[in-house]
């Protein structure tokens, strides 16, 4: 939903990024408000996966320039903990596993965490059952894998609907999703864009971080931008998308060569 | 009980002794020990009182027995049915019969039992027991403990041993098991130091066809620990399972010896040994695996994972696999890290401080050991004195 007017939540200026002194993100500008969604597409080693660690702040990414406003703060001045606390949730492509920490456990603290951000009354064991199993319902997900370990023996599809179910739980402000339909099947797929959908409102904005148009058939972005050699070479609505799917990104490498950068 | 069988054993051990004298760098079971601490464990006199150590109620059902090398545990005690103590014959029968055929009979921290154990507890297990507990204390100076568990056929039994030891006390302790066809022991060892004692342990199982062994060990503060689990599957077909979970910090040397030998056909062995090693710790594992041509079939996993703390800290860790036999399955393997930063950035990312997520990452490590341990270990809180004071 696009309303000129909204909350400015994410104002991304000239953001240049390296990862082992190898610059990645060379000059992105992004501005999300609220109720927005937005799809970040391009191939691989285009800078997708970097733009979402460097805004949750993975320590192996070093920012060089630019600068990242949140809700009116200075992101980088926050750590990582401060800045998911405060709203900012990064759905992992490849979501970790904790052997020996369990998994309800772990959500509850994270939970936790949000809430008393929030300055919400913490959950105690009990209430915070009930509250996940409500939670559950948005990735059809089976009680079951609340007892085992963080994400341990998950297959790919069930680590997906773990994220969402953090989501869920977490209630972001900015949910940045890398990835999030890599491995899935179809109906797993389904599953999780409708749990995606289902928790977007007019005062949070989603980051969609994709390769695929597949996604983009299940979630209805609002703006569509294709990023190429660490920059946002294009952005359009949803037909730029659809046109990704027909032409492929053949022409990208025109434009960077026209640009004097490929 | 039984001073006229153990006195040729003390001499034995004495004269063994002398004729060894301390173990060298030379001997590669002692390469890296820290033979210093060995030498003052070996100077030290034999402790003269019983301990007063605290200790948390035990649960119902669970039958405690407290050994501190000086009195009596079965005194003033009614053994459940099932459970009966050998008597002076059987006792002279059966003592050292399996640390013979485990090959660590004259080896010296045997050697040093025989020498100072002045007590036995020797006992013999029929049927389905409840579950046991033995609590080995020690004061000042050195204790020394020795046990003789005879599990007969299809005999079952939860088997928890605590070794605690207070300010430069030591503890000497050898078991021997013997566990008849189909016979089943859930064995847990909670070993826990002050930080300053030291532990010398040494746990020889005997397995016949179609019994299972499964040993979860806990050691935690000792300045000088060496744990030695040495299992032989006399017949093969038996089943093993060796979970190992050493936390050493300070300048403290924890070791892990153990070695497993299928004697027979189609026997079978999963173990994990982890350490975290913090501080200037050094955390040591040798895991000996022997599988000679008679042991066909034979199905065995080993897994070290060590885990480093601090940049101080050193960790050896060294697989010793002997393979004969053709048709066998032998995977081992062994990872050195430091806490790994994507799971740190993932606990991070969703709110959670560095320090609790530090903490939820080294509960979670030492738990995949710690809830394999027997049911009746919880009155110890196995957990929480393993992480207490962890420096990281």
């Amino acid at each position: 939903m696009i309303r000129p007017d909204a909350e400015l939540l994410l104002d991304i200026t000239d953001l240049h990024a390296s990862v082992e002194d190898q610059p990645i993100l060379k000059g992105v500008n992004l501005q999300v408000r609220a109720g927005e969604i937005h799809a970040v597409m391009g191939r691989n080693g285009s800078g997708k996966s970097t733009l979402s660690k460097v805004l949750a702040g993975h320590p192996a990414y070093r920012v060089t320039a630019g600068a990242v406003r949140y809700c009116g703060n200075d992101l980088f001045e926050l750590e990582p903990e401060q800045r998911a606390r405060l709203g900012v949730f990064l759905g992992f492509q490849y979501p970790v596993e904790i052997p020996g920490v369990s998994n309800l456990e772990f959500l509850r603290v994270a939970t936790n965490a949000r809430r008393l951000q929030r300055e919400q009354e913490e959950l105690d064991t009990f209430d915070f059952e009930d509250h996940v199993r409500d939670r559950l319902k948005v990735v059809q997900m089976d009680p079951a894998f609340l007892e085992r370990s963080v994400n341990e023996g998950f297959s790919g599809g069930e680590k997906k609907r773990n994220e969402i179910l953090q989501m869920a739980l977490l209630e972001p402000v900015v949910a940045i999703l890398d990835e999030t339909d890599s491995g899935l099947d179809i109906d797993a797929l389904r599953i999780v864009a409708a749990g995606v959908n289902q928790l977007a409102t007019p005062e949070n904005a989603t980051l969609l971080i994709t390769h695929y148009q597949r996604l983009l058939d299940e979630i209805t972005p609002d703006y569509v931008h294709v990023m190429a050699a660490g920059r946002i070479l294009r952005t359009g609505g949803r037909d730029l998308a659809l046109e990704l799917e027909k032409t492929g990104y053949d022409w990208v490498d025109k434009e960077l060569a026209a640009q004097g950068v490929a | 009980m039984a001073s006229s069988v153990l006195e040729p054993v003390q001499q034995r051990g004495r004269e063994a002794l002398q004729r060894l004298g301390l173990p060298t760098r030379r001997q590669e079971a002692w390469r890296l020990t820290d033979l210093k601490r060995l030498a003052a464990l070996a100077d030290l006199p034999l402790s003269a009182s019983p301990a007063k150590a605290e200790q948390p109620a035990v649960a119902t059902g669970v039958l405690r027995l407290r050994l501190d090398g000086l009195g009596d545990p079965l005194e003033g005690v009614t053994l459940p049915e099932g459970i009966s103590a050998l008597t002076e014959s059987e006792l002279r029968q059966a003592l050292g019969h399996t640390l013979d055929r485990c090959g660590c009979a004259d080896v010296w921290p045997v050697e040093l039992n025989h020498a100072c154990s002045r007590r036995v507890l020797a006992l013999r297990v029929r049927g389905s027991v409840p579950p046991l507990e033995l609590l080995q204390t020690g004061s000042a100076g050195l204790t020394a403990t020795r046990v003789l568990l005879l599990m007969e056929e299809k005999a079952q039994l939860d088997l928890l041993q605590v070794v605690t030891a207070q300010a430069d006390a030591a503890h000497s302790h050898v078991l021997e098991v013997h566990l008849g066809q189909e016979a089943c022991l859930n064995h847990g060892l909670l070993a826990l130091g002050d930080g300053s004692a030291s532990l010398l342990a040494h746990l020889a199982v005997e397995q016949e066809p179609r019994s299972r062994y499964a040993l979860t060990s806990v050691m935690r503060g000792w300045s000088l620990g060496r744990l030695e689990p040495r299992v032989v599957q006399v017949d093969g077909q038996a089943t093993t399972t060796l979970q190992g979970l050493a936390v050493s910090d300070a300048d403290q040397q924890l070791a892990t010896h153990s070695s497993v030998r299928f004697d027979g056909p189609e026997g079978e062995l999963d173990q994990l040994q982890k350490c975290l090693a913090a501080g200037r710790s050094h955390s040591i594992f040798n895991g000996g695996i022997s599988v000679p041509r008679a042991a066909q079939r034979t199905n065995a996993a080993q897994l070290s994972r060590n885990l480093l703390l601090s940049d101080r800290a050193r960790v050896d860790t060294k697989p010793e696999l002997e393979i004969v036999a053709d048709d066998v399955r032998c995977a081992h393997g062994a990872t050195v890290s430091q806490l790994q930063e994507d799971e740190l950035f993932y606990l991070r990312s969703r709110g959670i401080a560095a320090g609790e997520a530090t903490a939820l990452l080294l509960r979670g490590a030492c738990l995949e050991v710690i809830r394999q341990l027997p049911d009746q270990a919880g009155i110890w809180s196995p957990l929480e004195r393993v992480l207490e004071g962890l420096a990281t």
